[in-house]
């Protein structure tokens, strides 16, 4: 429980904004010809139906799509919204927890009452390739990394090899995530996986094989952000953002300084400085795992355990359900959803388990929750704190 | 009278056709400032700083940082690397005189100009031979 007196300790006034509405789109394969902006407009309906509220109260809107040069442009068009405040940052799949940021800034400042957050992407049913077609990078494209999985790959590698993380530590991270996942009736994956065959999948960019790859689905969401004066009278018990954080290292991997630390080392700390929380307080640690090497060096960076135990620490059951960590526990990219930038839905769970509305899968009297976001190829990171507060 | 020291002055060559010339003399160039920073991949001005840049070619000695054997489709396997050259710079490269599995962290490597596409070639590594002096043409000053 956060006491909503406490100090603040940035200019952003703790808990001041709250997330009021979430919701997905449609999930997985969708009816043949949906268009990404489809599935934006189908969550944002969702998303203000969830917290009580219409299309004419949307003043701020914030997108982003690899599909759609012009994602805000492209869904206020759709819905006929003409919004006081937008934007359309483009960090990759970090984007969101950024919007949010802006969102809560937006709100802070009296330039808008209720924010939009939207994302869709079709990229299982037009194929990856098409969805999110890569740049030319004359110092790397010609050596054809099949990106972004050989650079993860060689941060995997480089883990191995450095702190003695092993191929099983990886699978670990599959099979908890593959656990979670069939407690949730809208994930992709409706199969159990055991370690066995995680480690007999196919490689794919060695260490890394299939199972340690996200899914490639299509998808989306959205979520409403409003002041917490108005969202205490709003249907849905408010979700307050206590503090984010974001930071950018590098573009493309051999820019990365160190492959086995992210930016999620300076987040972390500082959104959990702002909020108040250190790594102990958290009940749901939601990280983005579009692969499984992500989700040990997020547990890491974030200070869920030491650096370089994080293979030990996943191996030990502690992420999987019963496990001393819930993390991920809509099934994750792994094996709920992963439609190509999936911060979203990080922030969509995370909203739903403070809430207490996850059934089977929920995390018993959970308030506190962070939502770590990663783009490009460990490249933008982006976390978010959330809780409930109670007076 | 044009000022090529100059930031704003037009450039003759871009960073990268500068680094291709190299390369077609079998050289892996990269860049330093007068303070001695050293800059790769080539740009028009040093990060942080954005101080002037100036050519230097580099011995071509390096260690593998990491490493991947992508399962290429309608292929064999085949290396991808993060490669720390000794002048203090990590490229992209490839490994090649051995099986993409046999590439390992740490290995010793040593440049190999890729002629496959003449007018194109690609700097590329193979493990370092004993007593191999390094490719000829390398400038250290």
């Amino acid at each position: 429980m956060i006491d909503p007196h406490g100090l603040s300790t940035s200019p952003f006034e703790r808990a001041s904004v709250a997330v009021v509405g979430a919701a997905e789109s449609d999930l997985g394969h969708c009816a043949p010809g949906t268009s990404p902006v489809d599935l934006m407009a189908q969550a944002s309906l969702r998303a203000l139906s969830d917290a009580g509220l219409g299309l004419k109260d949307v003043d701020a809107v914030f997108c982003a799509t690899s599909q759609i040069r012009f994602a805000t442009t492209a869904l206020c068009e759709y819905l006929g919204v003409h919004p006081r405040t937008h934007d359309g940052t483009q960090m990759g799949g970090s984007s969101f927890m950024t919007h949010m940021a802006q969102a809560c800034a937006a709100l802070e400042r009296g330039q808008c009452e209720v924010a939009l957050i939207a994302y869709g992407s079709t990229q299982r049913s037009v194929s990856r390739a098409a969805a999110s077609p890569r740049e030319f990078n004359p110092y790397e494209t010609p050596y054809q990394p099949v990106l972004p999985i050989s650079a993860y790959a060689m941060a995997a590698a480089r883990h191995m090899h450095e702190f003695g993380t092993t191929r099983t530590h990886l699978a670990s991270v599959a099979v908890a995530a593959r656990q979670w996942a069939l407690m949730n009736p809208v994930a992709w994956e409706k199969e159990p996986l055991t370690l066995e065959q995680a480690l007999a999948s196919r490689m794919v960019s060695s260490p890394l094989t299939l199972r340690d790859c996200c899914l490639v689905t299509d998808g989306g969401g959205a979520l409403i952000l409003t002041r917490a004066d108005r969202a205490r009278h709003l249907q849905k018990a408010p979700v307050y953002v206590l503090g984010f954080a974001q930071e950018l290292s590098h573009l493309s991997i051999s820019n990365m300084p160190d492959l086995t630390t992210t930016g999620a080392k300076i987040t972390g700390l500082a959104a959990m400085k702002m909020a108040g929380v250190t790594p102990g307080s958290f009940d749901l640690a939601m990280l983005y795992d579009a692969f499984t090497i992500s989700t040990i060096l997020f547990l890491e960076d974030l200070g869920f355990c030491q650096k370089g135990e994080g293979g030990p620490f996943v191996a030990s059951g502690a992420i999987a359900p019963g496990g001393s960590l819930a993390v991920n526990t809509n099934g994750g990219g792994l094996s709920y959803c992963h439609p190509g930038m999936y911060g979203l839905l990080l922030l969509i769970e995370a909203v739903r388990q403070i809430r207490g509305e996850c059934g089977v899968r929920q995390v018993p009297g959970c308030e506190l929750a962070v939502a770590h976001g990663n783009g490009g190829v460990l490249s933008t990171q982006a976390t978010v704190v959330l809780g409930a507060v109670h007076d | 009278m044009t000022d090529n020291t100059s930031p704003s002055a037009s450039a003759s060559a871009s960073p990268w056709r500068v680094f291709k010339d190299h390369c077609l003399k079998g050289q892996l160039a990269y860049q330093v400032t007068q303070a001695g920073q050293v800059v790769f991949y080539p740009r028009v001005c040093a990060p942080q700083t954005g101080d002037d840049l100036h050519w230097r070619v580099s011995k071509g000695l390096g260690t593998v940082y990491s490493c991947t054997e992508v399962m290429g489709k309608d292929r064999e396997p085949y290396n991808v690397s993060l490669i720390d050259v000794d002048e203090g710079f990590r490229m992209m490269s490839r490994v090649d005189g051995l099986a993409a599995k046999d590439v390992s962290i740490g290995l010793r490597v040593q440049l190999k100009m890729d002629m496959t596409h003449p007018e194109d070639p690609l700097p590329v590594f193979v493990p370092l031979q004993a007593g191999h002096p390094g490719p000829t043409g390398a400038t250290h000053d």
